[in-house]
């Protein structure tokens, strides 16, 4: 299963795999982001591999210099009882990733939780805003430069709101 | 009227429903706000449903009033440290979320419990998706009128927490899974309860069926209620019984067979309507395959330790600590610094009695995990009430958000 | 002390203070509002369920609706999102009302040192009795709504907002 995956994609997609490796018998395919949905969409839809169920979607923070996040998507076929999992590299400077919603609708939401723990933003998205965090949060809590017990005063308890309005 | 529309666009928090509202000029359609704070809604999940009459024109449901930043306290401690939080995900059924985080941090670690731990994992696994689902039934007969049953479920839910007080030691927030095996060993009396309970217990799910499987209320309120199909169900990404019901047979049990479940002789309810009664019956007779999974489990089980001989991965026993130089300083490195895996990634899953409830962690070789994602069945199956909210009606919604089964405490994190 | 009751069965009548019988029926009819959040909400339906059975304290009657009810069970984790809502109910709620925190998170933040966790919910509500353990075992919320109950039999007032009244 393992080498008939690769082989596809090398030869639809050579250029734009980055590397594949493997640990713990999971397979992990490093996708250039440009090219994400058209993988997923080819990876959905070849009667062969079939990868029609996705399961998570995730960001990584690996803070560094270059390519300092990650975008995570875990797949399965239903038909192979197959994980495999792609990854697409984003850089600081360029945090845009096309979203594959229309792949999935299943990715909705995970793409939602992923652009307000990482501030990524997916192009396509319908419906980009936070899930978990208050509309109003300005920081995004699962980069390594936020601390773990928050911004004091970022979000306010009720008490805290109204003597602010009294004061001015 | 203006601020009110305002303030309810101002609630929602979306731009594109706001013109969907101002395009009604006669505020024909209304906005109803369930909870967070509502008996329906199990747990503080938030639902703001347009309204046309009694019919659902669109429904957005809004989570994070539970969103504690689980990851991101993963991050901050050892691998053993971070257990308890597990507890605290799916709190319906403790024990599985132990289990299921165990189990992919061995992976990481590349290391195996003894059988003999295994056995016992899928004992307590199998007894906590009783306990689940028996809360899952009690709340859902609830929900569509039947209040007999919630107290004959909770009846049945409080023999299981004795029997996991007598295993375990805690009732409810057990913890008690440990790398390459569990805390401690069964004993005679623990086994004696959980075979009084087993023997019992299909006679006791049997009254409940009574009570449900002909009642015409039910029935109405069940049937051809909140229907997924197939395509819909795979395309949304649920998983656990919601699935089944939708005619899917995927069970990361069977497909992906992880501790003993290989070895022992059960089967996977799959029903084909995919509409609430189904995902009813699917619980049911998931709930009684577990009863024989148990047995089994118990006539094979092993002698032999229940935890792994790793001294740099697992915690050594307390005696030896107390007595031996290089058992405290193992005990002392992995408390403190917590073990040295290799460096990669990796993703372990298993079958909850919600769903797919699998974790991916991503190492650096240091003792903390760098990342560690919760892949939880509760936050995909909630997409449903989104995805299929539309076009029904009103009252059918409790029935529907109860059939789903979700825990907000793992849907948030 | 309460009422006598050791007239009415020879005599048929009793004697007491009015204050005092308002006491007596107010505490044995605590309306409980569940405001079941997290883990706790699962210990406290077991405390209204069969087996410990909260109906011997007069207060099986768990009433949804902020309005019907005078103790607020806060049971489970507030994260600044829900505080405003946990304020919300209780401000709805008749007076006058106890509160019980239940659970380490709702006390204090317990195990949950985060960015979204609200550090003990007494920092936006007056709390009456705090109840320890995570998730407190249903004994343990019985225990404290007894504390309540004393706490109304002796006629100590609930506490209140210093901030806003």
């Amino acid at each position: 299963m393992k080498d008939k995956i690769i082989e596809k994609l090398n030869n639809l997609f050579k250029e734009d795999i980055v590397e594949v490796s493997e640990f713990r018998g999971e397979l992990t395919i490093v996708v250039k982001k440009e090219k994400i949905v058209d993988v997923c969409k080819f990876l959905k839809e070849d009667q062969e591999l079939a990868f029609d169920y996705l399961v998570d979607i995730c960001g990584v923070d690996y803070f560094r210099e270059k390519d300092r996040f990650a975008v995570v998507y875990n797949l399965w076929s239903l038909k192979n009882k197959f994980r495999l999992r792609l990854k697409v590299f984003v850089d600081e400077s360029d945090l845009v990733v096309p979203s594959v919603t229309s792949v999935w609708s299943a990715a909705n939401w995970h793409e939602r939780e992923t652009f307000d723990m990482f501030g990524i933003k997916f192009s396509g998205h319908p419906d980009l805003r936070r899930i978990y965090m208050p509309e109003d949060f300005e920081y995004y809590p699962l980069r390594k430069d936020f601390p773990l017990q928050g911004i004091p005063g970022s979000i306010p308890l009720p008490g805290q709101e109204k003597i602010k309005t009294q004061r001015g | 009227m203006e601020e009110k529309i305002d303030k309810i666009v101002e609630s929602l928090g979306r731009r594109n429903i706001e013109a969907e509202i101002r395009q009604d000029p006669l505020g024909t359609e209304m906005i109803l706000n369930v909870g967070p704070q509502h008996p329906a809604t199990h747990g503080v999940l938030r639902l703001v449903l347009k309204l046309d009459g009694e019919y659902i024109v669109d429904a957005v449901p809004e989570l994070g009033y539970l969103h504690r930043g689980k990851e991101k306290i993963a991050e901050n401690m050892t691998f053993l440290e971070f257990l308890p939080h597990t507890d605290r995900m799916d709190y319906l059924a403790p024990l599985s979320n132990n289990t299921a985080y165990m189990l992919a941090v061995e992976k990481l670690f590349g290391i195996e419990a003894p059988k003999r731990a295994q056995y016992i994992r899928v004992i307590l696994n199998e007894l906590s998706r009783i306990s689940s689902h028996l809360v899952w039934l009690g709340t859902f007969a609830m929900d569509v009128g039947a209040l007999t049953v919630f107290m004959w479920c909770f009846r049945e839910r409080e023999k299981i927490l004795s029997i996991f007080d007598i295993v375990t030691g805690v009732r409810f927030t057990t913890s008690y899974a440990r790398i390459g095996g569990v805390a401690q060993d069964i004993t005679d009396e623990g086994i004696h309860a959980i075979k009084e309970f087993i023997d019992n217990f299909p006679k006791e799910l049997e009254q409940c069926e009574k009570l449900l499987n002909k009642n015409r209320i039910f029935i109405e309120r069940t049937d051809g209620i909140g229907m997924i199909t197939k395509e819909q169900a795979i395309d949304i990404g649920l998983s656990g019984p919601n699935l089944r019901a939708s005619g899917v047979p995927r069970d990361l049990r069977k497909d992906e067979p992880y501790l003993v479940y290989n070895e022992l002789d059960f089967d996977i309810p799959v029903y084909e309507e995919g509409d609430c009664l189904a995902r009813y019956y699917v619980r049911l007779d998931e709930m009684k395959e577990s009863v024989k999974i148990v047995r089994q489990c118990i006539e094979k089980l092993p002698s032999g330790p229940v935890k792994a001989d790793e001294p740099k991965a697992t915690l050594p026993k307390k005696e030896k600590v107390y007595t031996k130089m290089e058992e405290l300083i193992h005990d002392f490195i992995l408390t403190n610094f917590g073990g040295t895996p290799p460096v990669g990634e990796v993703y372990h899953a298993v079958e909850n009695p919600k769903g797919e409830l699998g974790f991916y962690i991503v190492s650096d070789g240091t003792g903390y995990p760098w990342r560690l994602k919760v892949r939880s069945p509760s936050f995909t199956n909630i997409q449903e009430l989104k995805v299929r909210g539309k076009g029904n009606r009103r009252d059918d919604m409790v029935g529907r958000r109860g059939s789903i089964d979700t825990v907000m405490g793992e849907a948030d994190k | 002390m309460g009422i006598n009751t050791f007239n009415i069965e020879e005599q048929g009548f009793l004697t007491t203070k009015l204050s005092e019988f308002i006491r007596w029926a107010q505490r044995n009819s605590l309306w409980p509002m569940p405001l079941g959040i997290s883990c706790c909400a699962i210990e406290m339906m077991a405390f209204a369920a069969p087996k410990y059975d909260v109906a011997r304290f007069g207060s099986e009657f768990l009433r949804f609706s902020p309005r019907q009810s005078d103790l607020l069970i806060v049971a489970g984790t507030v994260t600044y999102k829900m505080a405003r809502v946990v304020r919300k109910i209780y401000d709805q709620m008749p007076d006058p009302k106890w509160v019980i925190a239940m659970g380490v998170c709702t006390s204090t933040g317990g195990m949950y040192r985060s960015y979204a966790v609200v550090q003990g919910i007494d920092q936006f509500l007056p709390v009456d009795v705090y109840v320890s353990g995570c998730p407190p075992r249903p004994e343990n919320l019985i225990n404290g709504l007894l504390k309540i109950q004393e706490l109304i039999k002796k006629g100590v007032p609930p506490k209140r907002d210093p901030i806003f009244i």
